[in-house]
């Protein structure tokens, strides 16, 4: 059994692990968890709610036991400079009785109740397990309750077991196609703003875009979803463009957008000083319009000159330490190995729980011989990995902090219930310094004792 | 005096709890060696993983057996059985927990015959799996830690010879609470078993190498054995009987129940004190039990001198106090009596648990005293909307309870003293000690020093708007 313990490889699991340059053949990736395998991945519901949740004057109701809203109350770090009806928890909490009689009758009282109390302009209900397994009928039940009160009811179909997480960006991005369609007959007036999709205003990271988009003359339509409102939302379709940050979650429906409205779009990412000032360049290009590219290079350069200072002195401090990732999406992994190049540092393990095919394959070229790369991993290949490989560092979420601190390394929190942001240049100071005050704490020097005095 | 109790709604609005199978994650914490496996989609494991690591600070490995649709629709038990098989492999627990979610109970899964399959099927021997019906509508992780007790005492307690040892089953308090219990029955002489014990594997030293599988909990011996103790100390009084371990123990054992409250404030530390040395003394007569002292320590006597003391120092100040509680039944009680004592007023005691007890219980406190003078509201299965919704038109000062109850700060203004599960919001929420006569009188300096920070904010504006702008007559 001991022999087993040092080396929990389970059979399943060996091709969602690769080391590069030692094997040849694709990662596999998008597929379920393997069962009792500790994934770190949470749920459809969950990656539904994620999406839609910095809705700010929306009801977020979800239809289901009291547990799937009780973890996701006013989880992420999203911030509103309106309404902030989105940081309440709503729920049926559907009890015995509801679930063998069905909860329909209770989701409707409760849509009510919610209507009279709050008058809010629009509601999401979010379908849980057990209702996807009674078989509520979330669509009528939305549908009548439209009609009964003249606002949008919108259901969320993010039943848990019906994928992984990715299954519930979809059917995010399903709800939000619903909401800003066109009624038939009424045509677009498009105008020379552009939506900025996959953004969700963690510790206010839109805001920094915005303004930098501003200042070189761009005026942003409505942000998917982060301090977003009904009103907003509703003007959609109108954008000349779509800029995508998060991929994983808003692809579908910017791809869905180019077919329906004919907005193109562009995968960006701020996350870093190279992507931030990249992604301004791309984004200015499509206007073709001299001024405006003068005006990004000018910006360009006085916020890099600004910072750089600051990244050197972290540098110094940096250089040659060595890295290990595990996220959510395979964009934020991306960008998160060009960040810590910035910095001097060596990524020598590289995961996310929802990463495609195609994000791996670019994730291998971005990494040196050697990396670890895989999907959906656990604790303990997280803790194998990053004790081969040295690492002195770890990125990731809340589940994964405290197994790097009981590993005695470094973390970076790179969630979604942070409260500094990371996007933009000031971004890229905050992720140094972030990385600084962990890499570089004085606590460490007593890692190596344990107890022993 | 006045007093309110109702509570109906078709919406719960921002909850004031969690789901079953997060209280049986806790309990199972607490037994040497032990994994647990959610039965049910991938996500309730994690976002509970998530929220006892962020309590903790801890890594908490649970496994699943992540049903997708097929899973669901032909049933799961390949899935959960691949699940004890991967768990086996990768933790090699001494003991595994199933605890079935909404999905696996409204299915139908037949777990108990799942993993005897498992078992048969696999040949393995000695390895005890424990499931606990643990569906998410079925009750608060209050209800499902002290199901999953229960349960977990039913399963391994066998009969056996009698000894000297005390059984100590405790409700879900912080780490620190635990670590000083243990303290205090060591001072007392008592020879104890405690369950469950998550001391170690939720509050595990920094050690090096990493432990995937934390040392310490109960051992499993040691509760087959409980059995045959010379008594049991449950320290839970708004327990279910069906949930209730110490009784299984007595009607099945004939083990002596004792049923104490958490030792928090002065009456129910002395209650836990005389308790102990009755138990201590509790047939002492027959062949073989040695008794474990009357008197109490010099330390502790001290100890309980100090408290007082504090409770004289600070009283004119918690007199100004009217406070909200809520959180799990258990702490609502221990709470509410410290309060009473020192003069604060509870002005409204909640809970999402959907026990009557509690409502009983203190309802029980509140007609023992005949000059009670303030209103009070006892709210059950409850959620923060209806606390805030009370709250209005109360000169309510002060809330005791887990971070959710931020809430009231944000809302109302309401500062906030952090006591129970989850504290999310600050560090050390496993530190916070709250139990014994040190730890009563620590948790009610917290609670006058907010009063006091609160008073000495607000008092200077305060004054000027009554009396410089309010030009008194």
């Amino acid at each position: 059994m001991d022999a087993r313990k040092s080396n929990p490889a389970i059979e399943e699991r060996k091709h969602s692990i690769l080391t590069k340059g030692e094997q040849n053949q694709q990662l596999k990736c998008n597929t379920d968890s393997v069962a009792g395998c500790v994934s770190q991945r949470a749920c459809v519901y969950c990656g539904a709610r994620v999406v839609l949740n910095p809705i700010t004057d929306a009801v977020h109701l979800v239809h289901g036991p009291i547990g799937c809203a009780s973890y996701t109350w006013d989880i992420r770090g999203s911030l509103t400079s309106g309404a902030d009806l989105f940081r309440f928890s709503f729920s049926t909490d559907l009890q015995e009785m509801d679930v063998i009689f069905g909860g329909e009758g209770k989701l409707t009282r409760a849509i009510d109740d919610l209507v009279e109390k709050y008058h809010p302009p629009l509601i999401f209900v979010y379908s849980t397990c057990i209702v996807g397994v009674i078989g509520d009928d979330l669509e009528a039940v939305c549908k009548a309750a439209a009609q009964k009160h003249g606002i949008e009811v919108i259901p969320v179909q993010s039943s848990g077991f019906i994928g992984s997480k990715s299954a519930g960006y979809k059917a995010a991005c399903d709800a939000l196609l619903r909401l800003i369609q066109v009624p038939q007959g009424e045509e677009i007036q498009k105008g020379n703003a552009i939506n900025y999709l996959g953004e969700f205003n963690l510790a206010g990271e839109l805001w920094i875009i915005k303004n930098y988009l501003q200042r070189v003359g761009i005026k942003l339509n409505v942000a998917l979803t982060g301090d977003s409102s009904y009103k907003n939302l509703k003007k959609a379709t109108k954008a000349y463009l779509n800029i995508v940050q998060c991929a994983g979650s808003m692809n579908y429906i910017a791809s869905q957008m180019k077919e329906l409205y004919d907005i193109p779009y562009l995968n960006i990412s701020f996350i870093g000083i190279e992507d931030t000032s990249e992604s301004i360049r791309k984004i200015a290009r499509t206007f073709q319009d001299l001024e405006m590219m003068r005006r990004t290079e000018e910006l360009i350069q006085a916020e890099t000159a600004a910072i750089l200072p600051q990244i050197a002195y972290y540098r110094s401090k940096l250089q040659g330490k060595k890295a290990a990732i595990y996220v959510g999406g395979g964009f934020k992994a991306i960008s998160l190995i060009k960040q810590f190049g910035e910095l001097g540092i060596d990524v020598v393990m590289v995961g996310t729980q929802t990463g495609r095919q195609e994000e791996y394959d670019t994730i291998n070229n971005l990494v040196s011989k050697g990396t670890v790369i895989m999907d959906d991993t656990n604790p303990s290949e997280l803790e194998r990995f990053i004790m081969e490989k040295e690492a002195d560092l770890l990125v990731g979420g809340v589940k994964e902090r405290p197994l790097a601190y009981k590993m005695g390394i470094a973390f970076i929190d790179h969630n979604h219930d942070r409260k500094h942001p990371l996007s933009g240049y000031v971004g890229a100071v905050n992720f140094a310094r972030e990385v600084y005050a962990t890499v570089c704490s004085p606590v460490w020097k007593y890692r190596e004792q344990g107890g022993e005095p | 005096m006045k007093k309110q109790a109702s509570n109906y709604r078709n919406v719960s609005e921002n909850p004031c709890n969690m789901c079953m199978p997060l209280g049986g994650i806790l309990a199972f914490k607490g037994i040497e060696g032990s994994m647990t496996v959610l039965h049910g989609s991938q996500g309730c494991a994690t976002y509970m993983r998530r929220t006892i690591s962020e309590h903790y600070e801890e890594p908490v490995d649970v496994a699943s057996s992540s049903l997708n649709e097929k899973g669901t629709v032909f049933g799961g038990e390949d899935n959960l059985k691949k699940a004890l098989e991967n768990v086996r492999l990768i933790y090699n627990p001494q003991i595994i927990g199933v605890l079935t979610t909404c999905l696996a109970e409204t299915i139908g899964e037949d777990i108990g015959r799942i993993t005897s399959r498992y078992l048969q099927g696999q040949e393995i021997t000695g390895l005890p799996i424990i499931n606990v019906p643990t569906p998410g509508y079925g009750g608060s992780h209050s209800e499902g830690y002290w199901l999953t007790v229960y349960r977990i005492v039913c399963f391994l307690a066998e009969k056996t010879a009698k000894h000297n040892k005390v059984n100590v089953i405790v409700p879900h308090i912080s780490t620190a609470d635990l670590r000083e219990i243990k303290r205090l029955l060591a001072a007392m002489g008592i020879d104890y078993t405690l369950l469950p014990d998550y001391t170690d594997t939720l509050d595990a030293p920094y050690s090096k190498p990493y432990q995937k599988s934390p040392a310490g909990g109960t051992k499993i011996e040691e509760i087959r054995k409980m059995s045959g103790a010379r008594a049991t100390l449950e320290m839970g009084i708004t327990i279910d009987d069906a949930q209730s371990a110490g009784k299984y123990l007595r009607d099945e054992f004939g083990v002596p129940l004792f049923r104490v409250p958490l030792p928090v404030g002065i009456e129910n530390t002395d209650l836990f004190f005389s308790t102990l040395k009755e138990i201590a003394n509790y047939g002492t007569e027959s062949a073989g039990m040695k008794s474990s002292g009357t008197d109490l320590p010099e330390e502790i006597k001290k100890a309980r001198g100090r408290l007082l003391d504090g409770m004289f120092d600070s009283h004119k100040h918690n007199f100004e106090g009217q406070a909200v509680i809520f959180g799990e039944p258990e702490q609502v009680y221990a709470v509410t009596k410290l309060c009473l004592e020192n003069g604060i007023k509870p002005a409204i005691m909640a809970t999402g648990s959907r026990t009557k007890k509690i409502e009983q219980i203190l309802q029980q406190e509140f007609d023992k005293l005949s000059d009670f003078d303030s209103e009070y509201s006892i709210l059950g299965d409850t959620d923060f909307s209806h606390i805030l919704e009370q709250c209005k038109n109360r000169k309510i000062n002060i809330a005791i309870g887990h971070s959710e109850g931020k809430i009231l700060t944000e809302r109302a203004e309401i500062p906030l003293v952090r006591f129970g599960f989850p504290v999310i919001d600050r560090v050390g929420g496993q530190r916070i000690l709250s139990v014994g006569y040190e730890g009563s009188l620590r948790f009610l300096d917290r609670i006058t020093n907010t009063l006091l920070e609160n008073k000495y904010k607000n008092y200077r504006a305060n004054m000027f708007a009554l009396f410089y702008e309010a030009k008194v007559r």
